[in-house]
């Protein structure tokens, strides 16, 4: 059981995502992340899904998948050369003249970015995969996050593999 | 400039539809005016259930789509069964709804209801059409996908003003074009290859075939495969007809009410031909007991079937029809499991089929009595329950498509409005719809429809005054505590007559063959009332978990 990352090619029409959704709650699939915008082709859209489950688990979704008339190409990034990023805004704690210089520090170390100063408060921006984020979470716990923003992971083949239409 | 309307019917027209099924209301009076002085023939039914019913057992028994109509709201939602029905047996309808003007949507408008939302998981694919110019391409993909690939339901949803409002007529393509759907046909040659060779080396193969051998039209290639080898050929509940009953290799129905050779066979198999299969757990029993020391091979045009339940050894994804074709061109025919038929033989002799003659009125006498009598030219529906399984188990099947009923999602109150369906494709022969007293009660009302337009359904009512399945399952496993499942007696022929339908009781065996001749002799509809055993089981069976060969109401193993 191990987390894979789904590439959805699909129409870019209504409803498209709910059939996409609506087909992992009814046949009971976990969906622990997702991602949807749109791509190269104006006319379509590409949803990445992070999907927890064995092998036999993880072929069901992708055929599942499939057979939705509006999807048009279904693949597992997981087994390729790719790169992955999720990217987060973090709200946390900082009283002037207490923290917010070690916060700095911090975020430098991570290259996170400092996108919004406030009297109480700063805004953390950071960009990598999912462990990088998690880590910088927790070193901020004992600050005090406020609150926290993350988007769904998405993921693109290194080099001259792609995720595309057939034609 | 056309209406909606006119687009709508000249589509239908352009895909063949002769008939279709459907029920008014008001934002669908745009269409039913159109359909006023159309030559299609619409079926006016009594509960929009009934259309797609209707549509579907039409679907079954002529293998093309079959189309029903319903207006907004609670109309469209009066389909939902219907339309499950369908997609779980893998019927190819479309089903048209009206819907509440586009300027209306989502506003919780009169008699709304999101009925593609409704409906998702339920079609192959569906449809709310947002333009009047769309709408003629819309009918074509719907065809278009509910009768390729894996036939299924898809549902058009059409607003108001989309019927109403004004387009041109566009130019359509010859051929459906979808990017997202293009369903394999032609099997993998090596996996033939290696299927084939399979057989060559098996001392025990049997073939396990089901809906998909009618549903791709492959049975002529079915038995080919069954008697070139000598193979033998179990059936599921979806595959009945697809080999003759009386053939010499047919073992029947496999699973939790097939016959104990079919199960013993399977059990002790060394390959087993899975075609048009799904290993559903009505088959299957307890799953990792199925076929446990058989190499299987796997046929299936849709590939998320394939290993979906059970590992495979040997996946083909393509027409069932297709794959055989191209397996017969490869088999050497020498290949021949005497000593496997032989062992076959002896479980048939020694665990057959029994039917009870003591002078009481037993349903498996009825089911043979039709059968004789019919001599399989006739089409029969059945609703659910014991009633199903009897008509399944005694029932001697001749040809595909002669034998409709609600598998999958195992729906009583299909099989009336699913008969009237299977008339308008087969008016040359009889068409019997085996009920049950309790299902024949759930769309009773179509009594009405068969009456007004004189469809010749004749309706064998097998009536224990029991919802006599569920009964049968209390009896065996809940303690003979037969806890809301007793019927009051109710008189189903003054009901009949009511609507203007001849029919008549029956309480002795030697009344069943004269009723069955008069019902064959009326011209119009007909409803037998046969007061049969109360408590008749339906044997043998497999207790759910169990392993198929550990059936109980069998005989003792020989
Ligand atoms: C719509 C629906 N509701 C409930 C059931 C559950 N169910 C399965 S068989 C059965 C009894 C059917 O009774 P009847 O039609 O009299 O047939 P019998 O088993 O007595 O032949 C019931 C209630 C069902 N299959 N379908
Ligand atoms: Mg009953």
């Amino acid at each position: 059981m191990k987390p894979h990352t789904l590439s959805v090619l699909v129409e870019n029409r209504p409803g498209v995502l709910s059939r996409v959704t609506g087909l992992f709650s009814r046949r009971g699939f976990n969906i622990e992340s997702l991602a949807v915008g749109t791509c190269e082709e104006p006319d379509m859209s590409r949803i990445t899904i992070v999907v927890i489950g064995d092998d036999a688990k993880i072929e069901q979704v992708m055929k599942q998948l499939h057979k939705l008339i509006d999807v048009i190409k279904v693949s597992d990034l997981t087994e390729n050369e790719r790169v992955e990023r999720e990217l987060a805004l973090i709200k946390v704690n900082a009283e002037p003249g207490t923290s917010r210089a070690e916060i700095m520090q911090i975020a430098s170390i991570f290259r996170a970015q400092i996108i919004d100063v406030g009297s109480k408060s700063v805004i953390l921006q950071v960009i990598g995969d999912t462990q990088k984020i998690d880590a910088l979470e927790k070193l901020l716990r004992q600050y005090g996050v406020k609150e926290l923003v993350r988007t769904g992971r998405i993921g693109i083949l290194r080099g001259t593999k792609m995720v595309k239409s057939e034609k | 400039m056309k209406t909606g309307a006119k687009i709508l019917v000249e589509s239908l027209q352009r895909e063949g539809v002769e008939i279709l099924f459907g029920y008014p209301g008001g934002v669908v009076l745009p269409i039913y005016d159109e359909l006023y002085e159309s030559p299609l023939k619409h079926i006016l039914v009594r509960h929009e259930q009934a259309a797609a019913h209707a549509a579907d057992g039409y679907a079954r028994a002529s293998g093309r789509v079959g189309v029903c109509l319903a207006t907004s709201g609670p109309g469209a939602c009066n389909l939902v069964t219907g339309i499950a029905t369908a997609y779980m047996d893998s019927a190819p309808i479309v089903a048209l709804t009206g819907q509440v003007p586009t300027s209306l949507l989502g506003n919780d408008a009169f008699q709304e209801s999101d009925i593609t939302g409704i409906t998702m998981p339920i079609t192959k694919h569906n449809y709310l059409v947002k333009s009047t110019a769309d709408l003629s391409r819309v009918i074509q993909e719907a065809f278009y996908i509910a009768g390729t690939g894996r036939p299924g339901p898809v549902l058009v949803d059409i607003p108001k003003d989309v019927s109403t409002g004004l387009a041109k007529d566009i130019p359509l393509p010859e051929k459906v074009t979808l990017r997202g759907y293009n369903p394999t046909y032609k099997g993998h040659k090596r996996q033939i290859d290696k299927a084939v060779e399979l057989i060559g080396h098996a001392e025990r193969p049997l073939i396990y075939a089901g809906g998909g051998v009618i549903s791709s039209n492959a049975s002529a290639e079915l038995i080919q495969l069954a008697t070139s080898c000598g193979i033998p050929v179990t059936t599921t509940l979806m595959g009945i007809g697809c080999i003759p009953c009386d053939h010499p290799l047919n073992l029947g129905m496999l699973g939790m009410h097939g016959t104990e050779y079919a199960n013993f066979a399977v059990t002790e198999s060394d390959l087993l031909l899975a075609i048009g299969v799904r290993f559903d757990d009505r088959v299957t029993g307890k799953i990792d007991t199925f076929a446990p020391h058989a190499k299987i091979v796997h046929i299936d045009i849709d590939p998320a079937e394939i290993g979906k339940n059970k590992r495979v050894d040997i996946p083909i994804v393509g027409d069932v029809k297709a794959v055989l074709q191209d397996m017969l061109a490869s088999l050497k025919k020498s290949t021949m499991y005497e000593p496997w038929l032989k062992k076959i033989r002896h479980w048939r002799q020694h665990h057959p089929l029994r039917i009870k003659d003591d002078g009481r009125l037993h349903p498996q006498q009825i089911v043979r009595a039709l059968s004789d009598l019919v001599k399989g030219e006739a089409v029969i529906v059945s609703e659910v329950g014991q009633n199903q399984m009897w008509t399944a188990q005694y029932f001697c099947f001749h040809h595909p498509r002669s034998w409709i009923t609600s598998g999958g999602l195992g729906t009583m109150g299909y099989g009336f409005p699913a008969a009237m369906g299977a008339h308008f494709a087969r008016p040359d022969v009889p068409v019997f719809d085996i009920a049950g007293d309790g299902s024949i009660q759930m769309n009773i009302q179509e009594m009405s429809t068969v009456s007004a337009n004189k469809i010749p359904v004749k309706v064998a009512i097998l009536n224990n005054m029991y919802l006599g399945m569920v009964r049968q399952w209390q009896e065996l496993f809940f303690d003979r505590r037969y806890s809301y499942t007793e019927l009051p007696s109710v008189d189903f022929v003054k009901i009949a007559n009511a609507y203007g339908i001849e029919g008549m009781r029956v309480e002795s065996p030697d009344e069943v063959l004269p009723a069955l001749k008069a019902s064959l002799d009326c011209d119009g509809p007909f409803v037998m009332d046969f007061r049969i055993e109360r408590e008749e089981n339906v044997f043998p069976m497999v207790p759910t978990g169990a392993a198929i060969n550990e059936m109980i109401g069998g005989h003792p193993r020989s």
